[in-house]
C-alpha cells in the first residue's frame, strides 16, 4: 500500500529541487551554456551549484548509512554498483552533446514548465520522445524485467 | 548577494532535496530516472509524479516569494532546441542518469559510474559548445 507520507515527502523534495533551481540559475541555459563555453568569458556558477548540491547530498549519503532502513520506506530503491560499461558511457556522450547544444539538462527543463514557454515545452516533448524511443528499442532485454536492480546498496 | 553565492544557495537546496529524498524515501533524485518512469510506468509511480509535481511547484513558489521568474534565456532555434531534447532524453536513459542521479547523488555515493558519466557527459557538451561556436552556430 502506498503510504500518504512517502507522497508528501516526494512532493516536498520535488518543490525543494525547483525552488533550489529557480534561485541557483540554472533554468537559463544560456547561464549553463556559460560555464560549458570555455571559449569565452567563463561562468563557473554551475560549479557553485554542483558543489552546494553534492556537499549537502553527501551528508545525506552518510546518514542514509546510519539508518538501516530509510524513514518512510522498508528499504532503499538504489542502483547497484554496477561495472563502467559501454551504455553508461555512449548514453552520457550522447546527453552531453544534448546539454550543450540546449543549455538544458531535464531538471531544469521540467522546471521551466510552470512559466508557459512553448519552446522549453517542445524542448521537454523531445527530450520525452528520447527516452520512450530508448526505452522501447534500445532497452537491454534482461533489464525490462521489473524492479531488477532495486534494493541493492 | 553576489550571484555566485546564490548559485551555491541553490546547490545547497537542491542537495538538501536530494538528501531529504534519500533519508526518508530511500530514492535518488535522479530527474530523467524519476521522468522516464513516467514514460515507461513502474511501480511507485505516485511517488514520481509527485515528485515531478513538486519540481515545477518550486519555481512558482519562487515566483511568488521574489515576484519575478529567474532569467531564462532561450536562444536556440526550435530544431536544434528539438535535436537537444531528443539527445539528452535518450542519452539520459541509456547511460542511467543526468545532471542530477549521477552528478548531485552519484557523486556524493562516490559511485564509480556515476564519476565516469559525468566525466563524460561534461567533456561531450564542453566540446559540442566549443565545436558550435566555432561553427558559427551559437
Amino acid at each position: 500500500m502506498m503510504n500518504i507520507y512517502r507522497i508528501l515527502a516526494a512532493l516536498g523534495a520535488g518543490t525543494l529541487f525547483g525552488f533550489g533551481l529557480a534561485l541557483s540559475g540554472m533554468m537559463d541555459p544560456v547561464r549553463v551554456r556559460g560555464f560549458l563555453d570555455i571559449s569565452g568569458d567563463w561562468d563557473p556558477s554551475l560549479a557553485f551549484v554542483l558543489g552546494g548540491a553534492v556537499s549537502v547530498s553527501a551528508l545525506g549519503v552518510l546518514l542514509s548509512r546510519w539508518l538501516p532502513e530509510p524513514l518512510l520506506d522498508d528499504s532503499y530503491h538504489l542502483p547497484g554498483r554496477g561495472r563502467v560499461d559501454r551504455r553508461l558511457l555512449l548514453g552520457s556522450a550522447i546527453f552531453g552533446i544534448g546539454w550543450g547544444i540546449g543549455g538544458l539538462c531535464p531538471g531544469p527543463a521540467i522546471a521551466n514548465l510552470g512559466a508557459g514557454y512553448t519552446d522549453i515545452l517542445f524542448f521537454v516533448v523531445a527530450m520525452l520522445l528520447g527516452m520512450f524511443v530508448h526505452d522501447r528499442f534500445f532497452q537491454p532485454r534482461q533489464a525490462r524485467a521489473p524492479g531488477g536492480r532495486a534494493g541493492a546498496r | 548577494m553576489h550571484p555566485y553565492l546564490v548559485s551555491l544557495a541553490g546547490g545547497l537546496l537542491i542537495g538538501l532535496s536530494a538528501a531529504l529524498l534519500l533519508i526518508l524515501n530511500g530514492r535518488i533524485a535522479g530527474i530523467s530516472g524519476i521522468v522516464g518512469r513516467l514514460v515507461s510506468p513502474q511501480p511507485g509511480l505516485a511517488l514520481n509524479i509527485a515528485f515531478v509535481a513538486g519540481l515545477v511547484i518550486g519555481p512558482l513558489g519562487y515566483l511568488a516569494i521574489f515576484g519575478g521568474w529567474p532569467e531564462v534565456r532561450l536562444e536556440n532555434p526550435l530544431p536544434m532546441l528539438l535535436v537537444a531534447g531528443l539527445l539528452v532524453g535518450f542519452g539520459t536513459r541509456m547511460g542511467s542518469g543526468c545532471t542530477s542521479g549521477h552528478g548531485v547523488v552519484g557523486l556524493a555515493r562516490l559511485s564509480r559510474r556515476s564519476i565516469a558519466a559525468v566525466a563524460t557527459f561534461m567533456t561531450t557538451a564542453v566540446l559540442t559548445v566549443l565545436f558550435l561556436r566555432l561553427g558559427g552556430l551559437l
